[in-house]
């Protein structure tokens, strides 16, 4: 790995939510990396734990009850969760900036939408008001956001979700950030507005080369803008690879179990394969590999021990030794 | 937004039609005749009942007797039986000597439990927070004539002033300084029993309401832009927070009648409450009526008023 | 990679899942052992509880144990704690205790036997009133939430109107009258029935069809009821009313309950609505169970919870109620005591007898207290979703 090359790493990220006498492992051990200029898509079920990962990486987690137990995350050569709350509010929004997954709600309803863009940019970079004006139209037009000069004094209910959507994003952008968090920021959102918004990411990346971390649980939108993938399942990364190897080379029953659940034209009229079983809940987790009790290839060693990585090299790993051995890789 | 404000005040209008028949027939309908006031008192004769009866209508049926009523109510000739004053003259009176308890009350409490309630938000579960909760506990459950007379017994022990009454009897041709506190002394402890209980109960609210905007997504939004926690908390979430209090501004006013009633009774107050009670006790119907009838105004008028203020505070709402 | 149709028929044994199985008073009881504030208001709650039974017994009869009444004249104001002078009483106004645990007041009467005999009347003033409430409370806010969209139509307000104005004569002694209209309204409602699945079918005629013209609907009805009764100040109605009763404990329970119930009623209506829209509701429905058995088995314990609640919190502020009125001197006829009396009679002696002002004072405190802190505990446990929040 070029490690010079490397924007932001997270290294055995640990967050627990306790709450009365359970705990929640909400993300159990999960490490990841973005390298500059890439767009990295994390991928999972609903309840596995991406969000909580994102909002970790800007000291977002609640905390009573969230609590970040264990691991590090690097980024610019220093641990972001050793940084005082003053040093975290110079990263955030100005370095580091995200994209919330409900754009419904994540707009103050009693700001106008320069406020709230202009914020950002006030606060992290001098800058005059009428130059700050100038900029906000800029980023609104950016957006695609129609006859900006108006919108500007707008309250976030004149807007639609789609449109509110990229005002989200236009404040993400404000500062130039160098990694901009995108929580599944399409979720919401008619397909249509899915597809508009996607192409905006890509343009955005093309045209102001910072990285982007898309979190999703889309393949289809991951096999459209990913370089790389991780694939989530309960709290920890089952999969990781670049898109290529996940989609035509997975290997982990997890990730087959999700791309063979996938629609296409080839599987019209025969029934879809879905996953055996529901997501465990985080606070009771099975013990060994998370997933077994779903697991078409379980072994009995699968109910016991936690599942090592395996490497397939060219930076494509698994967490299922059993089909590891199958191949007949050995460490 | 006029068809709105045109719908609400008929509505307001047609409850308060409904207010003035119920509250007439609860007093008319319960056993007991107002002419029976005494019947040992020799100067209720019979002759003289009977001439108060045909005075105030009372022989006339019901339904009769409710338009008499709020016809003279209407133009203001509604008189107490028992000593044949203006309603509304000796309503007036008492409202004024009712308002500064009821000003500096409401100054207190609204002052007080803004800044309780969002340092316990913002700090919650800490020690300010524990403190305050416990406290706001204790003062909702604390009978006000108790607490009343603890205060008393304080303050008179300890600083050993009066405190009874308004002014101090026969201070006639003392210095002004010394009238004005000896007016300040008198004022103090009502006002502090008035705002007891709306301080409590609004510092809770001010706390709950802080934290639920505390819990939005747009909250977290604003810390992810990086904003320091001062401007999250006072400006982002504290905006949100104030909006239900901009109504509550209208419904402060019922308070100017309800309430009162003890406190001004231990304190000698001779204001709206007392009255009130005087004149509960001495059946005199017009003023019960009376200022039932002004207190239903006032909650409406103050349920208007929020209504008003609501459509301008709130962007979101646009009729 | 041969992840095909084969797999997926294949049998899997999937695992017991992991969840604990928690009933939910189980997951009730461990929230609200946690909150010690409202363990100690269901403690103190408990205490008073067993204190206004025993004083119920202990203090009433012919021959009581702590007779609350016995009037020692040479005894007056003695303070708590001190032991009476056996020379100057006779031998049936010798305290059971051999001492007044609470002192006496200005009549020499026993400060303890009297906060015995209030207990029971502030634990019946708090039980009846808000039992009165929030049976009202519920019955309203469910009708008009369960069958809010029922409209009312006109011919339904005038034999109502009919109905009570009969009623009305007829109690006022305008018999002949009174009963004419009483006997119109019931022909009306026997025809109205006898033709009622006939008339279904049939065209109306164009008077017909006016009584039958929707005027309003139940819950618009009952939401207007609810705001003509909030218009009136609650304290300043009560004592207006029970100024007027004949004075009587029950005369005041009743009068509190009748006027306390648009709470309730709001809230179990807002519960009602938000129910109704749920599939569970709508599968019951579907099911062809009928209304009653809905709204009783399916939506009641759903809207239990702060229903609960509120009538904890409604029995703390009925008990100071009944305390205010008894200190203005309404409700109990003078020789029995209630702490809000035994109050008023101490407040001439504040200086002198301090105690005639602190123990009902205190009590009454402690007792509000202990209701209200219970009531906060119940709604957090209740409800795990408000907990961050409150
Ligand atoms: N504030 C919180 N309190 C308690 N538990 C939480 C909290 N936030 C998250 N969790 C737990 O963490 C787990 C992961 O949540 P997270 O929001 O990261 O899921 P997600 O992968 O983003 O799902 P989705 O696709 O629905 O957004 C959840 O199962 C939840 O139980
Ligand atoms: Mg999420």
């Amino acid at each position: 790995m070029a490690d010079d090359n490397r924007l932001i790493s997270v290294q055995g990220l640990k967050v627990y939510f306790r709450s009365g006498h359970a705990c929640a492992r909400a993300v159990d051990g999960v490490s990841f990396e973005v390298r500059k200029k890439e767009t990295v898509c994390i991928v999972g079920e609903s309840g596995c734990g991406k969000t909580v990962s994102a909002l970790s990486i800007l000291g977002l987690v609640t905390t009573p009850p969230g609590e970040i137990i264990d691991g590090r995350i690097v980024f610019a050569g220093q641990n972001l969760l050793e940084l005082s709350e003053k040093e975290m509010q110079k990263i955030r929004g100005n370095h580091i900036a995200m994209v919330f997954q409900e754009p419904l709600t994540s707009l103050n309803p009693v700001f106008t939408i320069g406020d709230q863009i202009s914020e950002a940019v006030r606060i992290h970079k001098k800058i005059g008001a009428e130059s700050l004006r100038e900029k906000c139209i800029r980023l609104l037009k950016d957006v695609g956001i129609p006859a900006p000069e108006q919108r500007l004094e707008d309250y976030p209910h004149q807007l639609s979700g789609g449109q509110r959507q990229r005002v989200m994003i236009a404040m993400a952008l404000a500062c130039d950030p160098d990694l901009i968090i995108a929580d599944e920021p399409t979720t919401a959102l008619d397909v249509t507005v899915q597809a508009q918004i996607l192409e905006l990411f890509g343009a955005i990346q093309k045209k102001q080369s910072m990285s982007i971390l898309y979190i999703t649980h889309d393949l289809g939108v991951v096999a459209a803008i990913a370089d790389r993938v991780y694939v989530m399942y309960a709290g920890m990364i089952a999969e990781q690879g670049n898109t290529e190897q996940i989609f035509r080379n997975a290997r982990h029953p997890y990730t087959q179990g999700l791309l063979a659940s996938l629609p296409s034209l080839s599987k019209r009229g025969k029934r879809l394969y879905s996953i055996p079983g529901s997501v465990p809940n985080p606070a009771y987790k099975p013990a060994g590999c998370p997933f077994h009790p779903r697991c078409p290839h379980k072994a009995p060693s699968c109910s016991t021990e936690y599942p090592k990585m395996c490497d397939y090299g060219q930076g494509h790993l698994a967490r299922c030794p059993i089909l590891f051995q199958d191949k007949g890789h050995h460490t | 937004m006029l068809s709105f404000i045109g719908r609400s005040f008929v509505q307001k209008i047609i409850t308060l039609f409904f207010v003035s028949i119920v509250s007439f027939l609860i007093i008319h309908l319960a056993p007991g005749k107002p002419s029976q006031v005494d019947p040992m008192n020799p100067k209720f004769t019979p002759e003289v009942v009977e001439r108060f009866r045909k005075e105030f209508h009372l022989d006339k049926p019901l339904y009769v007797q409710y338009v008499y009523f709020y016809q003279d109510l209407f133009t203001g000739k509604t008189v107490s039986w028992k000593d044949n004053q203006s309603v509304l003259k000796k309503i007036w009176e008492r409202f004024l000597n009712s308002l500064p308890l009821f000003i500096v009350g409401t100054l207190l409490t609204w002052t007080l439990s803004f800044p309780v309630g969002i340092r316990s938000a913002i700090f919650r579960k800490g020690i300010f927070d524990r403190t305050a909760t416990f406290l706001s506990y204790l003062l909702i459950s604390i009978p006000g004539f108790f607490f009343a007379y603890v205060l008393i017994i304080f303050v008179v022990t300890r600083f050993h002033v009066p405190v009874i009454g308004m002014v101090t009897f026969g201070i006639g041709d003392a210095s002004i300084p010394y009238i004005l506190m000896d007016r300040i002394w008198h004022m103090l402890l009502p006002s502090v029993l008035v705002a007891t209980g709306g301080i409590a109960v609004l510092s809770r609210y001010v706390r709950s309401q802080m934290l639920e905007v505390e819990g939005q997504d747009y909250i977290r939004t604003a810390r992810a832009k990086g904003l320091p926690p001062e401007q999250v908390h006072y400006k982002h979430a504290l905006r949100n927070a104030l909006l239900p209090f901009v109504t509550m501004f209208g419904l402060i006013l019922p308070g100017l009648i309800g309430g009162s009633v003890i406190i001004e009774s231990i304190f000698s107050w001779p204001g709206m409450g007392r009255m009130a009670y005087e004149a509960i006790l001495a059946r005199d119907y017009p003023i019960i009526l009376t200022v039932n009838f002004v207190s239903a105004v006032l909650v409406l008028a103050g349920t208007f008023i929020s209504d008003l203020l609501y459509l301008i505070v709130d962007p979101r709402i646009r009729l | 990679m041969n992840l095909n149709e084969t797999t997926v028929t294949k049998d899997f044994h999937l695992e017991e899942p992991l969840a604990p199985k928690q009933t939910r008073l189980e997951e009730f009881w461990l929230l609200f052992g946690q909150n010690r504030l409202a363990i100690m208001g269901l403690l103190i709650f408990i205490l008073f509880f067993c204190c206004a039974i025993a004083g119920l017994f202990l203090t009433s009869g012919s021959k009581p144990i702590f007779d609350p009444s016995l009037i020692r004249l040479e005894e007056k104001l003695r303070p708590p704690f001190s032991k009476p002078n056996l020379d100057l009483l006779e031998p049936n106004q010798v305290p059971t205790l051999n001492f007044y645990l609470m002192g006496t007041d200005d009549l020499g009467r026993d400060v303890f036997a009297r906060m015995l005999q209030g207990a029971w009347v502030s634990l019946t003033v708090g039980f009846v009133a808000v039992g009165i409430s929030v049976l009202i409370g519920i019955f309203m806010g469910g009708i008009a939430g369960y069958f809010g969209q029922h409209y009312i139509k006109i011919d339904h307000i005038l034999w109502t109107l009919f109905l009570v104005s009969g009623t009305g004569l007829v109690l006022l002694d305008v018999t002949l009258s009174g009963a004419a209209l009483l006997l119109l309204c019931l022909a009306y409602i026997v025809y109205v029935v006898l033709t009622r699945h006939r008339s279904r079918k049939k065209a109306h005629s164009s008077w017909r069809a006016m009584l039958h013209t929707n005027a309003v609907s139940v819950d618009t009805l009952i939401m207007r009821i609810v705001d003509i009764m909030l218009c009136f100040p609650s304290f300043f109605l009560i004592l207006t009313v029970v100024a007027i009763l004949p004075a009587s404990i029950y005369n005041i329970m009743i009068v509190i309950g009748l006027t306390s119930w648009m709470g309730t009623t709001r809230f179990v209506r807002a519960e009602f609505l938000s129910l109704r829209e749920q599939d569970f509701v709508a599968a019951a429905k579907a099911l062809g169970i009928g209304n009653f058995r809905i709204i009783f088995r399916h939506m009641m314990p759903n809207a239990v919870a702060p229903v609960l609640v509120s009538a904890t919190i409604g029995i703390a502020s009925a008990i100071l109620t009944e305390a205010g009125l008894s200190f203005l001197g309404f409700g109990v006829p003078p020789p029995n005591a209630t702490w809000g009396n035994i109050l008023s009679g101490g407040k001439n002696f504040i200086f002198d007898a301090p105690w005639l002002t602190f123990i009902p004072g205190i009590t009454i405190l402690i007792v509000v207290l202990s209701f209200n802190l219970f009531g906060e505990g119940l709604r957090d446990a209740l409800n795990p979703k408000l907990r961050e929040r409150h």
